[in-house]
């Protein structure tokens, strides 16, 4: 059943590209009706599947010459990401309600990169998840290239350039790790019990997880993020924000450390210090933590700071994967549910109910608005969106960044420490752009806007409540995917994660 | 030896190239004798309908009555494989047919029409046999008429231009080629390839073998476009018609690398040496590995800077041509199914874009990146067929450039078991694939995302064009999602 996500995004955008130029309410609803599609198939899996062990959608051979299955099944871990896609893809829709320029296409565009997400969660054939993977780069450009603002067309390429250099190293890798393994079989669960030669995952490894980093913000290869968040219109900031940079956290997670776990062993040598490539990646995911915190604190364009933010939150989902503790991992695999919904609501503040209505992103204009009084709920959601995402408790990021640094602790206490100044360097940005935005000391009654900005509509509304709704909900009770998240993690495909040497 | 000899048989075996030859007549005899005064668009229309009469008559005879024949010393070779590669060229030259249709470059069109169809029999000359003397002459007659059409647009001073580049760089590579194929056969007293290579099996390189296996390698790198006898590409590509340059992209590309693949493989075996990294000894091998890693590069870096969306083409068929010599250094039966794969997906896609050309230069006059802005919103099927074409090239998957990519670089690694040999070649290529996607998205930029003119107009696009270019599009989507389609035919 869940495999019909995938089906309906697809054909949902290939209906919408047939609908008339003029039909711009009709390719609105569409969209809408073909997202919630989706995420109620999704949500019927969800309560479905209790255990969140693996289990087999569907599995028929594809090209049986290379033992080539399309192979879709979903675990814990997928149906997590899964459940984030469909709410991030509703709300992504309710914010898009004002398009009105080739709106048909856009909706087109997002249609195919939400199938070709679920098709990365759901495919279990190494192929086949690369394949949806790149069939999300192509979307993700046009959207960027065509609806953005700033620097759209440089941002746009240089967000599909990076991608696909990315995918370029996992093409290697996979293709190496087929060849190697030499069973003619792309199975991620054969292939994760294949034991490849030491030698060999120490470079396939750092190759294919530094494939998926790029993706996931991983510094210093995380520049395409914030110049392609703020490029992006509203819906793809997102969604590139919510899922893409999960795709390669997953990615990270599912093929290079699930495939090539002996890569994460001891080197046997230090070079400048470093032993093993965990503590290099562990190193690279601090310093994106508080790299990303400290430029936010100090950006003009409201924008850029939930830009860099984002590179700051997903250096505690990687950081979280190299602790190889139980406890830092689902904590950050909760992070990426987490931080998915809580960067979509705060790109749909800035860019949604804040940019469409004042024409500007500049902070120290912003001051002068009076914004809290204008559009109040923007001010409200924002604080909310706000303090969930610096991690305060009753949050959906609270439960997963603290079990990240529990998790660190474990693993490199002195990170742990330099990670949790990250957060409180999370708190003052947060703080600052709250300020500046919202709350700011207008002279009243010098500037008074020329008009009043139009109120906030039903959609922004909705989509905002189900985003919050959504953060609370795991933030109160996060066993509801801690349940599926630590069987997943605890089943044979991980194995050699935790047998590894040395741990 | 020669005790019985039937003709009738010979033509029997023959019979597809001479339905085409016939086909070829036909349309000539008929446009010049009945239909001298009418109108173009009806001499186009007949000579093509007969030109694809021809063609489906001899794909139906191949399917009907395939034949298995090793004549003459290897003079005419038939079999499974070399049959289905001949179905895939007469589908290229249908398809480069209909994209003729419509064309209103010249007055000449069964002239036209039969050069294209003796270009394709020649070319079913070339992949049914492994003696040197046919290769040679049937790579001359390919070529011959490569060079008239390529000139076929008298209007146009680019389109001659194009010819005499085309035709003196041609000339000097037959010219090299027959030196080499005279060192093969005295070396080896044998113009069969398997006889070559019982000949020079064995010895270690002489310096003699080695002068040949070079002059051969200038001959044939020349005929795929491979760095560095590429330079007549681009200019050919610019200035050639639209369906000459389809063609000489696509049908005579594949035919090519087939004959190429057979020429280093079957005539060269025991003088292949190694190109595996840290691993060299001389032959052929590590030579057209060199060629192959050139081609890639500079193929990829110089489409870049190209503003004429021909010139990118050419540029871009160099790289693809790099990739494809992957296919043949690895020289496994596995690798010449993914080269073929690959050429062939490859040819169906160039036919495609340049269909989508032909039709932006009838609209605005020009090729260059400004004549495609826009195009989304004023022709919006060919739009969506140019992005499906221009994906595919870059490698995007679902499309069958990805799967053609997927397969030739995963059969380059498993032609040295145990090593992984030629990774530094592999992973070039991924790498500058990664660079293509740059230029390919450029072009789907101005398509796309750049504002049409303001005095731009919807345009006027044939419906059979139209039809043409889906159907095109919707074979390399088809054999991409299952590619099986067309692997269990090679």
């Amino acid at each position: 059943m869940l495999a019909w996500t995938i089906y309906i995004s697809f054909v949902g955008a290939f209906v919408l590209m047939l609908l008339p130029k003029r039909a711009v309410r009709m390719a609105r609803i569409l969209a809408l009706l073909t997202a919630i599609a989706g995420f109620a198939v999704t949500l019927e899996g969800f309560v479905q599947q209790q255990t969140g062990e693996l289990a087999t959608i569907t599995r028929v051979s594809w090209v049986p010459s290379l033992g080539v299955e399309y192979h879709l099944a979903v675990d814990g871990i997928s149906l997590t990401l899964l459940l984030l896609t469909g709410i991030v893809a509703i709300a992504g829709v309710l914010f898009s309600w004002n398009i009105e320029h080739r709106s048909k296409e856009f909706f087109a565009f997002y249609l195919a990169l939400i199938g070709g997400v679920y098709g990365v969660f759901l495919s279990f054939d190494l192929l086949l998840l690369f394949i949806f993977y790149e069939i999300a780069i192509i979307p993700k450009y046009f959207l960027i290239a065509i609806w953005g603002s700033t620097r759209r067309e440089y941002a746009a390429m240089k967000l599909a350039l990076y991608s696909f250099v990315g995918s370029a190293m996992v093409l290697v890798g996979l293709i190496a790790a087929y060849v190697v393994a030499g069973a003619k079989t792309m199975d991620l669960v054969q292939l994760a019990q294949f034991p490849f030669p030491v030698h060999f995952q120490m470079w396939v490894f750092p190759l294919v997880f530094v494939g998926f980093g790029i993706l996931a913000g991983l510094w210093p290869f995380h520049t395409w993020a914030p110049t392609g968040h703020v490029a992006a219109p509203t819906a793809a900031s997102m969604l590139l924000a919510g899922v893409v940079m999960k795709l390669g956290a997953y990615g990270c997670l599912r093929v290079a450390m699930m495939l090539f776990p002996r890569g994460l062993d001891a080197w046997g040598f230090h070079v400048l210090g470093f032993g093993s490539w965990r503590e290099v990646f562990a190193l690279l995911a601090l310093i994106g933590i508080v790299y990303g915190a400290m430029v936010a604190l100090v950006q003009r364009d409201f924008k850029f700071v939930i830009g860099y933010s984002s590179v700051s939150h997903m250096g505690f989902v990687l950081l979280g994967l190299m602790t190889l503790q139980q406890i830092g991992l689902d904590g950050a695999v909760l992070q990426m549910f987490s931080h998915g919904i809580l960067a979509g609501l705060l790109f749909a503040v800035v860019g949604r109910m804040v940019y469409d209505r004042t024409h500007t992103r500049d902070l120290t204009a912003l001051e002068k608005m009076d914004l809290s009084k204008a559009i109040p709920f923007a001010a409200a959601t924002f604080v909310l969106a706000g303090m969930a995402s610096i991690g305060l408790p009753g949050f959906s990021g609270f439960v997963a960044e603290l079990q990240v640094l529990i998790g660190a602790w474990r693993a490199f206490p002195l990170f742990a420490v330099i990670a949790g100044v990250g957060i409180v360097i999370g708190i003052a940005y947060t703080w600052r752009a709250m300020q500046k935005a919202f709350f700011g000391t207008a002279d009243h009654g010098a500037i008074v806007t020329a008009s009043p900005l139009p109120p906030i509509s039903v959609p922004e509304r909705i989509g905002a409540a189900l985003l919050l709704g959504a953060s609370i909900t795991v933030g109160l009770y996060p066993q509801v995917l801690l349940r599926v998240i630590v069987p997943a993690l605890h089943s044979p495909l991980f194995d050699g994660l935790w047998k590894g040497s040395g741990r | 030896m020669m005790t019985t000899f039937s003709y009738l048989g010979l033509l029997y075996q023959v019979l597809p190239e001479v339905i085409v030859v016939a086909a070829a007549l036909c349309a000539l005899s008929v446009d010049l004798i009945f239909l001298r005064t009418a109108e173009l668009r009806l001499r186009v229309f007949v000579g093509a309908a007969l030109s694809l009469a021809g063609c489906i008559a001899a794909v139906a005879w191949i399917l009907h009555d395939p034949q298995v024949v090793n004549d003459f010393d290897g003079m005419l070779i038939l079999n499974l494989v070399v049959q289905r590669v001949q179905i895939a060229l007469l589908v290229l030259t249908m398809l480069t047919v209909l994209i003729f249709i419509g064309s209103t470059f010249t007055q000449h069109v069964s002239e036209y029409l039969g050069l294209i169809l003796l270009a394709t029999t020649s070319m079913m000359f070339l992949v049914g046999t492994q003696n040197l003397l046919v290769i040679f002459l049937s790579l001359e007659l390919l070529s011959l008429s490569l060079y008239v059409l390529t000139a076929f647009n008298k209007r146009s001073v680019r389109s001659a231009e194009a010819a005499l580049k085309y035709f003196i760089f041609g000339g000097i590579s037959a010219a090299f080629l027959l030196f080499g194929f005279s060192f093969l056969y005295g070396l080896t007293n044998s113009t069969n390839l398997v006889g070559i290579a019982g000949g020079i099996h064995g010895s270690p390189l002489d310096p003699l073998l080695i002068v040949a296996m070079v002059m051969t390698l200038v001959g044939l790198g020349f005929k795929v476009a491979a760095v560095p006898f590429h330079f007549w590409a681009p200019d050919v590509y610019q200035g050639a018609p639209a369906p000459s340059a389809a063609f000489i992209a696509s049908g005579s590309k594949v035919a090519g690398f087939f004959i190429f693949y057979q020429v280093m493989a079957l005539g060269l075996a025991g003088a292949e040496g190694s190109s595996i990294w840290h691993g060299y000894t001389s032959g052929w091998v590590p030579v057209v590995a060199t060629v192959a890693a050139l081609s890639m590069v500079l193929g990829n870096l110089v489409a870049i800077m190209q503003s004429s969306v021909r010139r990118l083409l050419a540029y871009s068929a160099i790289a693809h041509g790099g990739y494809m010599l992957l296919g043949i250094l690895s020289h496994t039966d596995q690798s010449l199914s993914a080269l073929l794969y690959y050429a062939i997906t490859y040819a169906l896609t160039v036919v495609g874009a340049f269909g989508v050309v032909a039709l932006v230069e009838d609209a605005t006059g020009g090729d260059t990146l400004a004549d495609f802005a826009g195009l989304s919103r004023r022709a919006p099927v060919p739009s969506f067929c140019m992005l499906i074409f221009l994906l595919s090239l870059a490698g995007i998957p679902p499309l069958a450039g990805f799967f053609g990519k997927f397969y030739l670089f995963s059969m380059a690694l498993t032609s040295t078991p145990g090593i992984l040999g030629l990774l530094w070649l592999v992973i070039l290529a991924i790498a500058m694939s990664a660079v293509s996607l740059y230029y390919y998205l450029k072009v789907l930029k101005y398509i796309y995302v750049a504002d049409p003119a303001t005095d731009a107009e919807p345009m006027r696009v044939p419906i059979l064009r139209q039809v043409v270019l889906c159907l095109i599009a919707v074979g390399v989507v088809l054999l991409g999602c299952a590619p099986n389609l067309l692997l269990r035919w090679l």
